[in-house]
């Protein structure tokens, strides 16, 4: 499956969730993303956004960042609220 | 009885102000009653004592008895207010005060048996800074875990366990009395939070100590600490105001009005109740209707007048500015709508989306009176609120 990467080290928050999901919605599911971030915000953020669309997604801090893995999930993509 | 009418400052009311042109009538619709304004019967009391009350109630003279007589009566209401009898009650300059000389106070009389603080994960920020805290995690809805719970309280070394009733962000209850069990069986002194829901849901079964503030009511800010007889707390010499936990004695007028807002909340509450939750229950629904859109907090067992919600490629700032510039006042538990880059640890706990946050607490009747037309006029208006900013920002193709 194919693999990318996603620098957002340095951008606030959403803008690294909205650079991620821009990219996951044109991939395959299984596709596999790096994604870069050193927004504390995206700590919590990047794992919520990708329960709630169905990827799957493991963190590790690297130093003065974190990087996460993100595999892309089954459509369907879109939800329309609930927790 | 003077009615509150919020009006934007005139130099936001112009071509930006998309209602304000719409309607002449227009009025400011505040849905962030936390604090919010006071009660107009509260307002009415308070600047009345500022006349017969302004003096300090431990002087002797005849100003300051009178003082001191007109603190007796408040404590006596707000007491009753808490189940408790007046000289169980100390008052205290806020909701947040009041929880932390409960807090430090009774920890400080445990200190033999040890200093931790079993608490959750969702609980004041307040009381996860303190020293010595254990953390029991939430579910989704950010119910507690409650045999984790029962596990921490018999642990060694636990001097306290601190609960809020429900939660001031997202509104959901906590199982207080199965807590109130849990504790009881470990020995394990209960304080209950009740910063958010007093006067706004029923009082849980008394615990060790209650800890509110008048601000939940419609009054103005002023906490309450309400300790059971034969709970230990470490306070100062008995000359010390508001029996050894406090340097000072609370200012009367703030006293009498707390006092007036907790009577007339208390008066309306059941209708109050059901009135605010269908409007919330309407809140939700137009939120979880948008695509994209991440309604928290449980659906059912929460507070009455407690709605939060996430919009997904949005930051909360923006939508923040967005809604007010259309006439409504929301607070937000995204990063960077405070002086933070950490967004709410709340929204963080239960894994919500934390940005793009929304939260509503809504004022009671008596301080809103338009309420249910701004709930209608925001359901209206959110959806094109939320598609502006994604337009602004170029997520609205997402």
């Amino acid at each position: 499956m194919s693999s990318h990467h996603l620098d957002a080290r340095g951008q606030k928050c959403p803008l690294p969730v909205i650079a991620l999901a821009r990219l996951a919605a044109d991939l395959p599911a299984g596709s596999r993303i790096e994604v870069l971030a050193d927004d504390p915000a995206a700590r919590a953020d990047i794992p919520a956004w990708c329960r709630l669309k169905g990827h799957t997604v493991s963190q590790t801090d690297v130093g003065e960042h974190t990087a996460y893995l993100v595999v892309v999930g089954q459509a369907p993509r879109k939800s329309t609220g609930g927790a | 009885m003077a009615r509150v009418v919020h009006r934007p400052p005139s130099g936001r009311v112009g071509s930006t102000n998309v209602a304000a042109v719409a309607d002449p009538d227009f009025q400011r619709a505040v849905l962030d009653a936390a604090p919010g304004p006071m009660h107009p019967a509260a307002r009415e009391t308070f600047l009345a004592a500022l006349d017969a009350g302004w003096a300090d109630p431990r002087r002797l003279h005849s100003e300051g008895r009178r003082a001191a007589a007109l603190l007796d009566t408040a404590r006596s209401v707000l007491a009753a207010g808490l189940d408790a009898r007046p000289d169980e009650v100390t008052l205290h300059p806020t909701g947040s005060h009041a929880l932390l000389a409960g807090l430090r106070g009774i920890r400080l009389a445990r200190r033999r048996v040890g200093a931790t603080i079993v608490t959750t994960a969702v609980d004041q920020a307040l009381v996860l800074r303190e020293p010595d805290v254990d953390a029991v995690g939430v579910d989704s809805e950010g119910r507690l875990d409650l045999v984790a719970l029962r596990e921490r309280l018999a642990a060694p070394h636990v001097a306290l366990c601190v609960l809020a009733a429900a939660n001031q962000e997202i509104g959901t209850r906590q199982p207080i009395a199965d807590a109130l069990a849990a504790s009881a069986a470990a020995g394990v002194p209960l304080l209950v939070d009740l910063a958010a829901s007093w006067g706004r849901s029923p009082l849980p079964p008394r615990p060790d100590a209650y800890a509110a503030d008048a601000s939940s009511v419609g009054g103005p800010p002023l906490g309450v600490l309400a300790v059971r007889p034969g709970t230990r707390v470490k306070r100062q010499p008995v000359s010390t105001p508001e029996r050894g936990l406090e340097p000072a004695p609370p200012f009367v007028p703030l006293a009498l009005a707390a006092a007036e807002a907790w009577r007339q909340q208390e008066a309306d509450r059941e209708v109050e109740d059901r009135a605010t939750s269908a409007l919330i229950d309407r809140i939700r629904a137009a939120a979880a209707a948008l695509p994209d859109v991440q309604v928290v907090g449980s659906a059912t067992d929460r507070l009455p007048h407690v709605a939060t919600f996430s919009v997904l490629y949005v930051d909360g700032e923006t939508l923040v500015h967005e809604l007010d510039r259309r006439g409504f006042a929301v607070a937000s538990g995204s990063a960077c709508t405070a002086d933070t880059l950490e967004p709410s640890h709340v929204l963080a706990a239960i894994g919500a989306v934390t940005h793009g946050n929304v939260r509503i607490t809504l004022p009671t009747s008596a301080v809103a009176p338009h309420r249910a037309q701004d709930v209608d006029r925001f359901c209206t208006v959110l959806p094109d609120a939320v598609s502006t900013v994604r337009a602004q920002l170029g997520t609205d193709r997402l």
